[in-house]
């Protein structure tokens, strides 16, 4: 082994020295070449993403309109609240998120299981609610630990009121947080960008008819965010334009009073104003609280309200279809007249009942009415009069005429998924049955159609719809709730127009026979006890509804006793000569039209015509003496 | 201070504290530090005191070193080696254990990292061990010295700590290298090394793993691994030429950059101050490693040149790992940025390796050629 040269040795160091300088700077080119490629090549690339990381577009969720009556009166108004919000994409352990919140605010199983139900309805990086209306106590206890729930915030939000709660709920309907579906109608109408922020929908009655007109215009902030998401403060911002107002037809009290009518019987009631076509009050009790699905229901009430066998969520008025009974027969004669079957002074004798085919319709009168005309017929709703009548025009004379006053169509009234009933004719039965056997009409099957039996199957507000196009000499409107919408940035009124659906090809004599009949009804027939002493000349007509099932009926029968008592109609319209108002009753299960729907109709219209307010739900008249009952 | 009395004395005794001090580097260093406090006053200002403090108890440090001769240090190289060794066994057997690693020593009244002595350690031990065998290294000798290298390297990986294990493996290696290992044994080692990667990558722990498929490619999981990376390079890249400016970088200010005071301030500060910034802080490492480079070559024993070079190297290393991984073309492994990042345990070690470098080059070969 030699010794090594210290000279030569310190040469070999100071090379190595030369070659590690020589790779520093080699490494250090490499970095450089690096910063240039991502800060001058990429500039732009990092500089978008630094920018979309720090600016986020925060959509201002527009004051939705409110709905007022025709007076002004507030039905459906908002208030802002303090909610608090979880990103669940944000907040790591969502459970132990909760229950660290859960320590500081109270948050009930209730909040928890909603909660649970908008998760899996929503994307993971929206932001949802834990809990809805902080005290102002409670916003500043969050405040101050906010630091610990990262995907936290407290929100301020509008929530939807309906101070009436239950009131008028299914005119109102309710809104709820917008789902696929509801996308879908937006993307429809090309209101995306304008949606970007909202969280509810319409989802039935006016909410859901007129939500692009309550919606409003979204506003937009943009906001310098963290890394937290949290905004750190505004660059600008552009207002939103409130939902436009929404005033009703309808008249709060006449409402109110109508629904306290009813009392805790389930049923429908439909007012109309004749020469408008605008609805006055429309009732179906039950009701529900649309406020329950405001914050978002949970499950359980859902279920409470849908499985309820009241169906407080049905809107009976239009899409419960019910035989119409005796309310038919002045539809009958005027299709009579109107059709040269019968003429008002032709009077048939009536011994108690009619024979057809080996088969006796009974009369519900024993023995028989005697000699019976027109008049008298509707005044003391004979049934053999229209058993004969149904019998001499047949089925599709019936269902034409019918169908002309809007029977078994859909009204087109401004609330959706409107039920169209059952309209009989032979192309009706063919459509609706299947085997050749159940599709022919047999004539048999005419002649209990003529008194509102049979397959007939109408919804209140068709029959609503047709008193008072007999009211209106013959002139249908469409009915509707709205008046106006009020445009909240022009101020403008946009006017529902009155529309006239069709002007039927009607005499004025003949409707002078059936109105003058039906003010008969009310001063010396059926309805006369219910109308007795009115200050004003109404004219009605008394309906009793057997309840029975047939395949295709809209309402099953239940296997309950009380839900085997017939249903309980009543048709009027007042005054007589001038008509302001006419409406159509229905009481299910309520039994005679004499009993339990006209006091119904009594005190609406002594509220409508005389100002009068009952003291008490309608008194069911159990000793009112009915003609009609089939 | 005009009095004709007290001047000399306060003169005489400020000559004195600087003496060992080599200007050069002082100046240097003295511009990395301002820096540093700028950065800093921007990523985390409320850090500045803490850091302030460390920074004095740093240059104190140094100044004690850069006053013993290295011919002191070579002494302690053995005792200190094995009390590292030792406490690295200490920690592997009682050690506290802090987000999935064990890397601490809890003595009763402090809690140290005994890894961090070992970047000292073992330049100061492989320096002394080739100048020991000054007359004859032979590849026994390298055999050897790579046995004293490895040991705590594989203490501390096992921790885990890949940030220190690489910095001290490359400390003992730059040592080796000076010492002048023939290039062929290096190439056979890379060669070896290459071979030899799948079976190292059945020994990494999973987050060790993660940090490296992270690297391939962050945006695979852009809220989870990826994050720091993504976030770091967004800021660089967006910092442009000239950057946003001091305190107006977006990422940093508004917490988009994680870790921003310590092992990612580079991204705040290439920001802010862009390629330019860059540029500048390039020059500077370049400068203090130059310096460094330079002391060695004039070093009077092997000892001290082998100790100058890799302590020099070790600055490099820092730099170099810490640049790399926060722009992404290096693995994330939790080195700072020398000089820059918060932290007292590192920037005593850093000054102490500056101390060192001033007390070799007052003890530098008086003649010259």
């Amino acid at each position: 082994m030699e010794f090594k040269n210290p000279q030569e040795e310190l040469e070999r160091f100071r090379s190595r020295l030369a070659f590690a300088g020589g790779f520093v700077l080699f490494c250090f080119a490499l970095l450089f070449v690096r910063f240039v490629w991502l800060q001058i090549v990429q500039h732009d690339y990092y500089q978008t993403r630094a920018e979309d990381n720090r600016i986020s577009l925060v959509p201002i969720v527009p004051n939705r309109g409110l709905i007022v009556d025709r007076n002004g009166a507030v039905l459906a108004r908002n208030y802002s609240a303090y909610t608090l919000e979880i990103t669940p994409s944000r907040a790591g352990n969502l459970e132990q998120t909760i229950d660290g919140l859960a320590a500081i605010i109270e948050i009930e199983a209730k909040d928890r299981r909603r909660f649970k139900k908008l998760m899996d309805e929503s994307k993971s990086f929206e932001t949802l609610p834990i809990r809805t209306r902080l005290s102002d106590e409670e916003v500043a206890k969050f405040i101050a630990h906010r630091y610990r729930f990262p995907g936290v915030e407290i929100k301020a939000r509008l929530f939807r009121q309906y101070p009436g709660g239950a009131f008028a709920s299914h005119i109102l309907g309710y809104i709820g947080r917008v789902t696929d579906a509801d996308l879908e109608k937006i993307e429809e109408k090309e209101q995306d960008a304008n949606y970007r922020g909202t969280e509810h929908f319409g989802k039935t009655g006016l909410e859901q008819r007129y939500e692009f007109d309550l919606h409003g215009v979204s506003g937009h902030e943009q906001v310098e965010v963290d890394a937290g998401g949290r905004a750190v403060r505004t660059l600008s911002r552009s207002a939103p334009v409130a939902g436009n107002q929404l005033t009703l037809t309808v008249d709060v009290e006449l409402q109110r009073i109508a629904e306290q009518a009813f009392g805790d019987r389930r049923g429908a009631m439909v007012a109309i104003e004749p020469s408008t076509g605008g609805i006055l009050a429309m009732v179906s009790v039950p009701n529900y609280d649309p406020n329950l699905f405001v914050d978002g229901i949970d499950t359980q009430s859902w279920r409470e309200l849908n499985e309820s066998a009241q169906k407080p969520m049905v809107n009976r008025a239009l899409n419960g279809a019910y035989p119409p009974g005796s309310t038919f027969k002045p539809f009958m004669a005027l299709a009579a007249l109107t059709l040269g079957k019968r003429r008002p002074e032709q009077a048939i004798a009536d011994p108690g009942g009619f024979n057809f085919g080996g088969h006796f319709f009974r009369d519900d009168k024993k023995g028989g009415h005697g000699m019976v005309d027109m008049y008298k017929s509707i005044v003391v709703s004979c049934d053999t009069y229209y058993y004969m009548l149904a019998n001499d025009m047949g089925i599709d004379n019936i269902a034409t005429f019918m169908g002309s006053l809007g029977f078994g169509q859909r009204t087109g009234i401004d609330i959706e998924g409107e039920s169209k009933g059952v309209l009989p004719s032979q192309q009706w039965k063919r459509e609706r049955f299947k085997k050749p056997e159940q599709q022919k009409w047999y004539a048999g099957e005419t002649i209990s159609i003529g008194i509102g039996q049979g397959y007939n199957a109408y919804t209140p507000i068709q029959l609503a719809q047709a008193t008072a196009t007999i009211a209106n000499q013959g002139v249908m409107f469409r009915p509707h709730l709205v008046k106006y919408v009020t445009d909240t940035r022009s101020g403008e009124k946009r006017m529902i127009e009155p529309e006239p659906l069709r002007r039927l090809d009607l005499k004025p004599e003949h409707l002078e026979v059936i109105k003058n009949a039906m003010v008969g009804v009310n001063r010396e027939g059926t309805g006369a006890r219910a109308f007795a002493g009115a200050g004003y000349v109404a004219a009605g007509k008394t309906g009793t509804a057997q309840v029975f099932s047939y395949k295709g009926a809209e309402h099953k029968t239940e296997t309950m006793q009380a839900h085997l008592r017939d249903h309980a109609l009543f048709i009027a319209f007042a005054p007589a000569d001038e008509p302001k108002i006419a409406l159509a009753v229905l009481v299910e299960n309520g039994g005679f039209g004499a009993q339990a729907a006209a006091p119904i109709a009594r005190q609406v219209l002594d509220y409508y015509l005389l100002g009068k307010k009952p003291k008490e739900p309608a008194p069911a008249d159990e000793d009112a003496v009915e003609g009609d009952a089939e | 201070m005009n009095s004709g009395f007290g001047l000399p004395t306060l003169r005489g005794w400020w000559q004195k504290l600087v003496a060992p001090l080599d200007w050069p580097l002082m100046m240097i260093t003295g511009l990395l530090v301002l820096l540093a406090f700028g950065v800093m006053a921007s990523a985390s200002p409320e850090r500045i005191n803490a850091q302030l403090a460390n920074m004095a108890v740093a240059l104190v440090v140094m100044r004690v070193l850069a006053q013993i001769p290295p011919q002191r240090l070579m002494h302690l190289a053995v005792p200190v080696y094995l009390l590292g060794v030792l406490l690295l066994i200490g920690v592997a057997l009682f050690g506290d254990i802090s987000k999935g690693a064990r890397r601490w020593l809890n003595l009763g009244f402090m809690r140290i990292q005994p890894s961090e002595l070992m970047k000292i350690a073992m330049p100061l031990l492989l320096a002394w061990f080739f100048q020991k065998r000054e007359a004859m290294p032979r590849m026994a000798d390298y055999a050897i010295a790579a046995v004293m290298l490895l040991v705590p390297v594989a203490l501390i990986a096992r921790q885990p700590d890949l940030g220190t294990a690489i910095l001290v493996l490359a400390a003992g290696f730059y040592v080796i290298f000076f010492a002048g290992l023939s290039w062929k044994i290096m190439i056979g080692m890379v060669v070896a090394g290459i071979a030899a990667a799948p079976l190292a990558w059945n020994l990494l722990h999973d987050y060790q793993r993660h940090r490296i498929l992270t690297l391939i490619d962050p945006e695979k999981d852009p809220l989870g691994k990826g994050f720091h990376i993504i976030q770091s390079t967004i800021a660089i890249g967006s910092g442009g030429i000239l950057g946003k400016g001091w305190r107006s970088g977006t990422q940093a200010q508004l917490e988009f950059i994680p870790e921003r005071h310590t092992d990612f301030i580079f991204a705040v500060f290439s920001e802010e101050f862009g390629l330019f910034g860059n540029l500048i802080l390039l020059i500077l490492y370049a400068l203090l490693i130059g310096r460094g480079l330079m002391i060695a070559a004039n070093a009077a024993t092997l000892f001290s040149r082998l100790l100058a070079g890799a302590v020099t190297m070790i600055f490099f290393t820092y730099a170099f790992v810490n640049m790399g991984m926060v722009s992404g073309i290096l693995p994330v492994v939790g080195v700072p940025l020398p000089l820059v990042s918060y932290g007292g345990t590192a920037l005593v070690t850093l000054f102490v390796g500056i101390g060192i470098l001033m007390s070799i080059h007052g003890n530098r070969m008086l003649v010259q050629k």
